[in-house]
């Protein structure tokens, strides 16, 4: 086959053989004016897209990002003109893909993991101190005062604060976090002084204020050296000196009010005073495997890792067993000839699997519920399902059979029609009962089938986030450690830590999805190493 | 033995009523049985569910297993209360651009892996393998992050954007269904593309108009794949779409029972009915590829 001789294809060739072997090489060159104006459509659509990406970097004046996209954009005119790389122009729109958003973010997730990168631990050193100083503003006497109205950039919920001022004279100013520009053309109400119209800002109903009330306590606007404006209630702001001061002598924040020194510890990335108390806002560094230590030897995380680590073995195992027991047999029961009702037996046990199975999930959720689900009604009883560990865990496990069986019953059968059925009649011939003749000629035969598909069910089921968040959110949650939950999977566990706390923990989220990645790679090359599927690419 | 056969066989015609009974249920009684009690597993929250939409009361706690009265008052109420419509254009646009595309660029590569050699051939192909074993969701923190930064860049494409969340899912698009359209482009039969070729035509045209139209089969089930696991994709989904208006149809269930799980209940069994039609609709239509193809290894995501 062509394979044996392709070591040497695609190597520039000197001296054009017969019949090139260039990649491709036995292509017709040229094509259809048709085709060569859809070519040319395209890269300039291409080239558009390109200079719309790189405008916004220019104005930022980030030129590696400028250097990237033209990069990018010279690489798909040189694959796409050139005729030496055909191979290419199939796979690259799908590659340029994958890189971008799938190899980046494997690489950046391995970088992050050795940060201390969450909330609190977010930019830069300078930041951290001019959030401290912005934030320790106290009112003075006569200080300068606005008319406050919250805005965002962005959605409501969540786009970043800016405080729009309005000063006694009303001079309009937008102040975020960095510090306050002058706004022009914002519309103000003459009667209270508050910004009714700006653009580029979201402003924000007392409603939506009072929802983001936390962020608003933390937030303050720097104005120079340790000066800076907050908010006193919602529509009124002041400005006032700090009395947290950043001294670069000794790298170093004095509280003037309590008289306390915070010093810098650049190992940890925040300040703390002597008594090791730190001030909240800290800024991002290094710390090596520290995140993985935790979670492999400090007691307590390294307890609910490892106990969610056997729930998730277990969970997937337990799931791939079942649905594969269930699928076989109702397989193996609907594997006769002639069967009165067979197309809507089959129609009827493959429903779970043509639902939406985001939907399915959130509805065994609610017929597990304590006070109003269906169970319950039926059972006459008033068992909390959801809220005791085992039934948790079952529950869990039986709603992933209900929408998992389906699939392995159609490939179940798919398998069993292409076993001759002589075989297992050959073996009661030879006096096997029909026990014998499945598990020692049918169920064999069938596994050369099923193996990799139960491979990658396990796989598929070992990060099923859906199956989990879902129903229980990884609850219930045992008083002594309110992280883990009785049926957290790792994957679940890494979310609740970076999206559904409090305080977001980037840091050691990024850590534990890189264990999972090692614990899901060991147990592929194991298994893959089994069904040689890698000796067989051709 | 030859003197016993002719006697069993004359007494298989001569059952007795009992007898043949108890023969069928030992063949195929039991089956029926099996099947029954099978179905009735797998019909239950399906007939659940769609009592609770007819319910006119639309509480989890009135909704029975068999519907007790007809009333359209809970879809009413999902269009009115909520912005459904948003929400489940939302979603068929992810689901449906993301096939879309995802089958094109599967296909693409899965052309070069079958029917051209070049050198980093056999490294493609392991390593598009080797990728499956980091599902993309497990990056979601990078994700999140590199798209905070994006997002200031290029708004276009930040969060609560269609665009955004749709490049992210393309990066998942050469996958295991690679591999699946590639073993399938192989059995194709090489002469086909060779004569096509021998007559003039460029690698483009033999794509386009000879190899596409063969391989159909593996086309519609990685499409049907792709459909049903981006309609159903929650996590990523969650973290880039937090504005009401940007949220898919999932997303709003999500929400709509998390924060009132009684009194929606009826709200939420319409939308999930809703959200499950299209993949009725195209388990329907591409039924007869879907054994094919499941056994060839695709994964339901």
């Amino acid at each position: 086959m062509a394979s044996k001789n392709h070591d040497s294809a695609g190597a520039p060739t000197t001296g054009a053989p017969a019949r090139p072997p260039l990649p491709g090489g036995r292509f017709a060159g040229g094509g259809s004016l048709g085709g060569q104006i859809l070519k040319i459509a395209l890269l300039s659509l291409f080239t558009a897209v390109g200079v719309y990406a790189a405008l916004p970097l220019y104005v930022a004046g980030n030129w590696l990002g400028i250097a990237v996209v033209a990069a990018v954009v010279a690489l798909v005119y040189w694959i796409y003109l050139s005729k030496r790389t055909v191979p290419a122009k199939y796979l690259l729109p799908g590659v340029l893909f994958l890189i971008a958003f799938q190899i980046l973010p494997v690489l950046y997730t391995m970088s992050t993991s050795v940060t201390n990168l969450s909330d609190g631990h977010r930019g830069g050193k300078e930041q951290a101190i001019a959030a401290i100083e912005a934030y320790s503003v106290s009112r003075p006497e006569g200080g300068a005062e606005y008319t406050l109205t919250v805005a965002t950039t962005g959605s409501p919920e969540t786009g970043d604060l800016v405080f729009l001022l309005t000063d006694g004279e009303g001079n309009t100013y937008a102040g975020d976090s960095e510090g306050m520009t002058e706004l022009s053309g914002a519309t103000v109400d003459p009667g209270s002084g508050k910004v009714t119209e700006a653009f580029g800002y979201t402003l924000l109903t007392p409603a939506e204020v009072n929802a983001r009330s936390g962020d608003l306590e933390d937030f303050a606007v720097p104005t120079g050296d340790g000066t800076g404006i907050r908010a006193s209630g919602l529509s009124a702001a002041f400005e006032g000196t700090a009395t947290r001061v950043y001294d670069e002598e000794c790298d170093c924040i004095t509280d003037s009010a309590t008289g306390e020194v915070y010093h810098a510890d650049e190992e940890r990335g925040a300040f703390y005073n002597d008594e090791g108390q730190r001030l909240a806002q800290g800024w991002q560094v290094g710390v090596g495997f520290d995140n993985f230590a935790r979670f492999l030897f400090n007691p307590t995380f390294a307890g609910s890792f490892f106990s969610i680590l056997v729930w998730n073995v277990v969970f997937a195992t337990a799931v791939t067993f079942l649905v594969f027991a269930v699928g076989l047999a109702v397989a193996l029961t609907l594997h006769v000839p002639k069967l009165r009702g067979k197309t809507a037996y089959r129609l009827l046990v493959v429903l779970p699997y043509a639902m939406s199975s985001l939907a399915m999930y959130l509805l065994w959720r609610d017929m597990f519920n304590t006070d109003f689900g269906l169970f319950n009604q039926l059972l006459g009883t008033e068992v909390d399902w959801l809220g005791d560990p085992w039934t948790a865990r079952a529950a869990v496990i039986l709603a992933n059979v209900w929408l998992g069986y389906p699939y392995m019953f159609l490939v179940a059968t798919g398998a069993l029609q292409a076993i001759p059925r002589e075989l297992g009649q050959a073996a009661q011939l030879d006096g096997a009962g029909p026990w014998q003749a499945f598990r020692h000629v049918t169920l064999p035969m069938l596994m050369v089938a099923m193996t990799p598909i139960l491979i990658s069910t396990f796989a598929f089921n070992f990060n099923n986030f859906n199956a989990v968040w879902l129903i229980t959110k990884g609850g219930p949650f045992s008083p002594d450690d309110p992280t883990a939950g009785a049926t957290d999977l790792l994957i679940t566990y890494t979310y609740r830590m970076a999206f559904s706390e409090a305080t977001a923990q980037y840091g050691y989220a990024a850590a534990l999805s890189v264990m999972i990645f090692l614990v899901v790679s060991v147990m592929s090359v194991v298994s893959l190493w089994r069904s040689k599927t890698l000796k067989e690419v051709d | 033995m030859a003197a016993d056969a002719p006697g069993a066989t004359r007494g298989s015609y001569r059952r007795s009523p009992a007898a043949r009974f108890a023969l069928w249920a030992r063949r195929l009684g039991w089956r029926h049985v099996v099947m029954i009690v099978v179905a009735a597993f797998a019909i239950f929250p399906v007939l659940f569910v769609v009592s609770a939409a007819l319910n006119p009361l639309g509480t989890l706690s009135s909704a029975q297993l068999w519907p007790t009265g007809a009333s359209l008052a809970n879809a009413q109420d999902l269009f009115r209360n909520t912005p459904f419509t948003t929400w489940y254009a939302n979603s068929l646009f992810f689901a449906v651009s993301n096939a879309a595309v995802t089958v094109l660029l599967s296909a693409l590569a899965a052309y070069a892996f079958s029917r051209m050699r070049f050198r980093g051939r056999r490294v493609g192909l392991v390593g598009l393998l080797v990728i499956q074993m980091f599902p993309q969701f497990l990056a979601i923190v990078a994700i999140y992050l590199m798209f905070s930064n994006i997002g200031e860049i290029w708004p276009v494409v930040g969060f609560d954007t269609r665009w955004g969340l749709l490049l992210v899912y393309l990066g998942g698009a050469l996958s295991i269904n690679t591999w699946l359209m590639k073993g399938f482009f192989d059995t194709v039969p090489k002469e086909l593309d060779e004569s096509a070729q021998m007559d003039g035509a460029t690698h483009a045209q033999v794509f386009f108009r000879i190899m596409l139209p063969l391989v159909t089969p593996v086309l519609a089930i990685v499409g049907l794949l792709v459909f049903i696991s981006t309609i159903n994709e929650f996590l990523m989904a969650s973290v880039f779409l937090r504005d009401t208006d940007a949220k898919t149809l999932g997303l709003g269930l999500y929400q709509l029972v998390e924060s009132q799980r009684n009194a929606n209940f009826g709200m939420f069994s319409v939308g999930a009915i809703m959200l499950s039609l299209p993949t009725l609709a195209v388990f329907w239509f591409l039924q007869r590829y879907i054994t094919e193809g499941l056994t060839s290894g695709a994964v339901k995501g």
